[in-house]
């Protein structure tokens, strides 16, 4: 029974798989949205990766309520981990060849997650994919002295700040009589460093959120006890 | 183009076997990240470097590190070589 039942999904999803396959080219998908997106978008709001107009202009609320589920996978995830006693025995700190290697990755790192958000409506990236380059930043220094203290009050308030900062970014668009957060200030020229008004902004609280988010996560796995 | 495509593709499917097939937790979880990293470069092929950036960040590298620190918290952490293969593996059923 269970044999037939795979094997009756496994042949659904092939039909599927070739209905797709004999239907649509692979590559040139049929763009109605997309094709007014691409027309309307540098002008609109002046950034010159059309990823971004869409993620924080155009869908800006999709991206609000991204970072609540990761907040709240964050949450749920600190939850179960629970605290660790503190007798608890801890890792001995890495080899020579970690240690200096961690050394010379933080400031690296560092610079290319910011340079990710910084310049996330320029080129391709930005808050989430540079987030994740900090948090790993942070992290890689915690791999190599596993006893290294983290400040997690530190890192909470980093991610509170960031989280309201984009919120409020948002409630001023509708202060001014706009949508919630539709892009403000001015639009500058396209493909400049400041240009496209509020959405560099928005991608840094998103970065800044993200990023210490997932450090206090990762911190917090890497500090849990070992079950015997 | 389409003949890279499908060596990436039978790559991710050979990679997502092995995670199946594969004893040691640690090559598993590194299998799984093949997964991602053949996946960020199909992304790029297709032309969305956006998406294959977040792909390889999240994917490859956040998420293996995530189940690579599960398995230690848990306890599953077994090392290929080990000295004493039954003790760790009665640590595992314990």
């Amino acid at each position: 029974m269970r044999n037939l039942t795979s094997l009756l999904f496994a042949a659904g999803l092939a039909f599927f798989l070739l209905v797709i396959a004999a239907r649509f080219d692979l590559g040139a998908a049929p763009m109605l949205v997309g094709d007014a997106i691409l027309q309307e978008a540098p002008a609109e709001t002046g950034a010159a990766n059309i990823v971004t107009s869409v993620v924080l202009g155009y869908r800006g609320i999709d991206t609000l309520g991204e970072i609540a589920i990761l907040f709240t996978a964050s949450l749920a995830a600190g939850l179960v981990l629970g605290r660790r006693r503190p007798e608890a025995s801890r890792d001995a700190d890495s080899g020579a060849v970690l240690q200096i290697s961690a050394q010379l990755l933080f400031p690296l790192l560092l610079v290319v997650g910011f340079y990710i958000i910084l310049h996330g409506h320029l080129t391709p990236g930005g808050g989430f994919q540079g987030g994740v380059i900090l948090a790993a930043a942070f992290f890689v220094p915690l791999l190599a002295r596993p006893g290294t203290s983290v400040n997690h009050t530190g890192l909470s308030l980093v991610e509170g700040l960031a989280g309201a900062g984009f919120i409020l970014i948002g409630l001023l668009a509708l202060f001014q009589g706009k949508a919630f957060l539709q892009p403000l200030l001015d639009k500058g020229t396209l493909g400049m460093l400041v240009s496209a008004g509020t959405l560099p902004l928005l991608y840094l609280a998103v970065g800044l959120k993200v990023g210490a988010e997932l450090a206090g996560l990762l911190a917090n796995l890497a500090d849990s006890e070992v079950d015997p | 183009m389409i003949w890279l495509l499908g060596l990436l593709i039978g790559m991710m499917l050979a990679a997502a076997i092995a995670v199946l097939v594969l004893e040691n937790h640690i090559a598993a979880v590194a299998a799984t990240s093949i997964v991602s990293l053949a996946l960020s470069v199909v992304f790029v092929l297709l032309r969305a470097p956006d998406v294959a950036m977040t792909e390889a960040a999240v994917g490859a590298g956040l998420s293996s590190l995530i189940l690579a620190l599960s398995l230690r918290r848990l306890g599953l952490w077994q090392i290929e070589g080990d000295k004493h293969p039954e003790i760790a593996k009665e640590g595992v059923d314990a």
